[in-house]
């Protein structure tokens, strides 16, 4: 009897942890296409809390999961409430953990993680020990000082940290106060009196200034451009078209996968069509430089991708699932021996997919099985309805009756988090599905989806997570190295990622 | 001779019925077109006034018949060959009556339900025109001057004749389901169900048609089911299962999911049999080409469930256009209460012979029907006090 509790024990942990990785994977409580952002947060914040209080150590593991950057802020929010584990060992891991977490993530989010901190009230020992270290850790501090002001003064000040130089005036005393010899803060303190000053800033500090003095859209966008990051630049092309005359140019071959395909989606199809070729390679280079940093190579693979209406996301997510797909074709199309790509709703030339029409899976999926594919990934948001819930009863008989021995493996990849069930919602039982945001993650979220089948047992999900964590400290060990060796501080790259 | 277009009973000739999607309460079904033809299109016109004054005889301002609403949009129909591509969206509005100011509110004046603007096109308000037919019904009034009835009754007829209906956008899922739905790419209907009750049902010639006027469906009226039964919980998402026993090969496994489809739209027209398969009673509205518009309704009968309409179907009897709403039981039994009335000679004992009851009792229903006013104020006041000292 005790041998029985202990197993379903085992297994009711190994589920819930399955359930809050995938669900950390796909959830950014935002608005999905049927699901409101209230509903999302409730969701997904309960779930964290559950896993936190039941599975503490796993918990703070899932950090290096791979899961996304809401989710990565929200448990170190959650780790840094909760106070330190007793363990050593534990304790240790987890500061670990969180500094290297809090490193990796885009700056924009690492700040307001910090700026949460306040917000909710955190302010143990190692909240400000972490909040410290991150801060050392920067290599330009008054480039933070400027672009993200605010919230690098509500860290300093609930942190009680001391900054060096010029930067505590700036921040604390109030930048009126006086001049400074820092380049970068004498803009700031100038950009308020003179305009030519304004375009040696950041272009979302730049954008009140400018607003502020009145000058012109387009002769502000002109003169900003060299300032712009990548992603600002992507993020401008239309209204910066609109308002400047001249979108602002954009270098499609440093552009991230998803990103990318986002970008695409959002162009008009007369667009897409005259410039089918240049967008057509700059995604297949997206798709090669994210295998050349996470080798996959995989056998026979189909893809079978939604394209219905319900991939136009929402407002706050727009076409992302439509862009998962997109971003998917190639990656998959890249890692694999022979591709084949089965949509939903089929398209002559894959730049120019449009979400349209009802959820057929079963039609492309048939086709893709008599194909004969090793591999078949569907990426969809797993509503199928024409006809409902064909899907679940087509793979539970295939697998029943024509492929027990499971020559084929199916795998369902779900970048839409479904609040009711806590999960992202699956096709059935004969089918794992697994969350996504990035197809970037897609190498990661494979490798993750036999836990998702329910198969393996947990003590493999903890070797799996605790090797994820090695890998991530490792990670983090190279990248402190790298800027410990450069010496003199150069103007930090700013990676924008904005959830959208 | 008998004209094949008229309706005598509704079939849905040349469409076919995809599965559901569900959003709470609310069923969605599609309702496909194999073969489209290109010669009847619908577009949309928008009006944003408080009220809408239709003459329905007479000229635009000279006193007559008059039917008033609130009308969101009205359609325009465009038949023959290769006009449609010149209307599609490129057309300028022409003025479309006329509109005048009272006070802070606008009222739009428009000539008759449905208007000829072209040789081939015409303006019609949708579903307000199934709906006057449904006031229209008995509008004289007696045709025999009994005493019992009111001098208005015998002079004016029914007139004011009052129904109330409900707005889409007062059920928030409603809504939700028109937001979600997707639309199929040969779609140009839908059957819309509220707690799998059949609510209405929306047709038109061409899928492209019909993707302009999903959204318009929001601004339709409905019966007031539509409220009353979105109090209940979400209908269930049904799901069908597959035979293990029967598939083999990939092959079985493709002619499962095809018969899986053929099932859905089975059930679909069962769900719907309450409209299509009935018999109807239908009148002819206006001739256009080999299209015939007309409005219907069903039996009437309290005890059944009761649409009113309008259609267009071709020469070759396929429905190219049709547009429904479902009576209330209230609705219904004030127009069978007329309709008996009229089939008794408006005579009020022989009215509550057919109902089987007395004249006092028919009195009494026809006052709380909201028929009062057809009635002599002492013939009202006698029922109404035999009935009291009778219990």
């Amino acid at each position: 009897m005790a041998a029985v509790m202990e197993v379903r024990s085992e297994q009711v942990a190994r589920e819930d942890l399955v359930m809050f990785v995938n669900a950390c994977f796909s959830c950014t409580g935002q608005r999905e296409f049927y699901g409101d952002a209230r509903g999302q947060s409730v969701s997904i914040e309960f779930l964290h809390q559950y896993i936190l209080g039941n599975y503490r150590r796993l918990y703070a593991r899932t950090l290096a999961a791979g899961i996304n950057h809401f989710n990565q802020a929200q448990i170190v929010l959650n780790l840094l409430a909760s106070g330190s584990p007793a363990a050593p060992e534990d304790r240790e891991e987890e500061g670990a953990l969180i500094a290297a977490t809090l490193r990796a993530l885009p700056p924009p989010r690492a700040f307001r993680v910090l700026e949460s901190l306040r917000a909710r009230r955190i302010n143990n020992r190692r909240a400000r020990a972490i909040v410290r270290e991150y801060l050392e850790g920067r290599a330009d501090l008054a480039f933070d000082a400027v672009k993200y002001r605010s919230k690098l003064r509500a860290a300093v000040v609930h942190g009680h940290v001391k900054l060096p130089g010029e930067l505590g005036p700036f921040l604390i005393h109030g930048w009126k106060k006086r001049t400074y010899t820092q380049p970068l803060l004498e803009a700031f303190r100038q950009a308020h009196y003179t305009q030519d000053a304004v375009y040696a800033l950041p272009y979302t500090v730049a954008e009140g200034l400018a607003a502020k003095h009145g000058i012109p859209r387009d002769v502000f966008l002109q003169r900003i451009e060299p300032r712009l990051t990548p992603a600002e630049r992507l993020r401008l092309q239309e209204s910066a078209a609109r308002d400047g005359g001249k979108a602002p140019a954009v270098d499609l071959e440093r552009a991230p996968l998803t990103k990318l395909a986002l970008y695409i989606l959002s162009l008009k199809q007369e667009e897409r069509r005259t410039r089918r070729d240049a967008l057509h390679t700059a995604l297949e280079r997206a798709a090669a430089r994210v295998l050349g940093r996470a080798p996959v190579s995989l056998g026979r693979v189909a893809a079978v991708l939604d394209s219905s209406y319900s991939s136009s996301g929402s407002l706050e997510k727009r076409r992302r699932p439509l862009g998962v797909a997109l971003a998917a074709h190639y990656l998959l199309s890249a890692a694999s021996r022979d591709y084949r790509a089965f949509w939903t709703c089929p398209v002559e030339d894959v730049v120019q997919v449009q979400a349209r029409g009802q959820t057929d899976i079963t039609t492309p999926l048939l086709e893709a099985l008599a194909w004969g594919a090793e591999l078949v990934v569907i990426v969809s948001d797993g509503y199928d309805n024409d006809p409902p819930k064909a899907v679940a009863e087509l793979t539970r008989v295939y697998r029943a009756k024509l492929d027990p021995a499971r020559r084929t493996a199916l795998v369902h990849v779900n970048p839409v988090f479904d609040a009711e069930e806590y999960a992202p919602r699956s096709f059935g039982t004969a089918v794992p599905t697994v969350g996504v945001r990035d197809a970037e993650d897609l190498p990661t979220v494979l490798g993750f989806a036999r836990f998702a089948e329910g198969t393996a047992p947990l003590s493999e999900l903890e070797g799996y997570l605790s090797a994820r964590v090695r890998g991530l400290r490792e990670r983090d060990a190279r990248r402190r190295q790298r800027d410990a060796a450069v010496a003199a501080p150069v103007e930090p790259v700013v990676a924008e990622e904005g959830e959208g | 001779m008998r004209d094949a277009r008229l309706l005598a009973k509704l079939e849905p000739a040349g469409l076919r019925l995809a599965p559901s999607q569900v959003w709470g309460g609310i069923r969605l079904v599609p309702v496909l077109r194999d073969s489209v033809r290109d010669d009847l299109r619908f577009n949309r016109r928008t009006y944003d006034d408080h009220l809408t004054v239709v003459s329905l005889e007479g000229e635009l301002k000279a006193p007559g018949l008059k039917y008033c609403t609130y009308v969101p949009h009205g359609l325009v129909v465009t038949w023959g060959q290769r006009q449609a591509d010149a209307v599609q969206g490129t057309q300028l509005q022409a003025p479309d009556g006329k509109r005048v100011k009272v006070g802070p509110f606008s009222v739009r004046l428009l000539h008759r339900m449905v208007h000829r603007e072209d040789r081939n096109q015409l303006r019609m308000l949708p579903l307000h025109l199934a709906m006057e037919g449904f006031l229209a019904l008995h509008f004289g009034g007696p045709d025999v001057a009994w005493t019992e009835y009111s001098r208005e009754a015998l002079s004016h007829g029914l007139s004011p004749r009052i129904e109330s209906a409900v707005p889409g956008w007062a059920s928030s899922a409603l809504d939700g389901a028109l937001r979600t739905f997707e639309v199929h790419e040969r779609q140009v209907g839908l059957l819309l169900f509220n707690a799998d009750v059949l609510l209405s049902a929306f047709v038109v010639s061409h899928p492209d048609d019909y993707r302009v006027l999903h959204r318009t469906l929001l601004e339709d009226f409905y019966g007031e089911l539509l409220l009353q039964y979105g109090f209940l919980g979400a209908a269930p998402e049904l799901g069908l299962s597959l035979d293990d026993a029967r598939i083999s090969s990939l092959d079985d496994l493709r002619a499962a999911v095809t018969r899986m489809r053929d099932d859905w739209a089975d059930f679909h027209a069962f769900m719907a049999g309450g409209l299509f398969g009935t018999d109807v009673t239908s009148e002819r509205i206006y001739e256009a080409g080999p299209f015939l518009l007309q409005r219907f309704h069903t039996s009437l009968k309290p005890s059944e469930e009761n649409h009113l309409g309008e259609a267009i179907v071709r020469d070759d009897g396929t429905l190219e256009y049709l547009k429904t709403y479902r009576l209330s039981a209230a609705q219904t039994r004030r127009a069978y209460l007329l309709q008996q009335l009229a089939l008794s000679g408006w005579k009020l004992e022989g009215a509550a012979e057919r109902f089987n009851t007395t004249r006092d009792d028919l009195v009494l229903r026809l006052r709380n029907a909201g028929f009062g006013y057809l009635l002599k104020e002492h013939v009202l006041e006698e029922a109404t006090r035999r009935a009291r000292r009778g219990r």
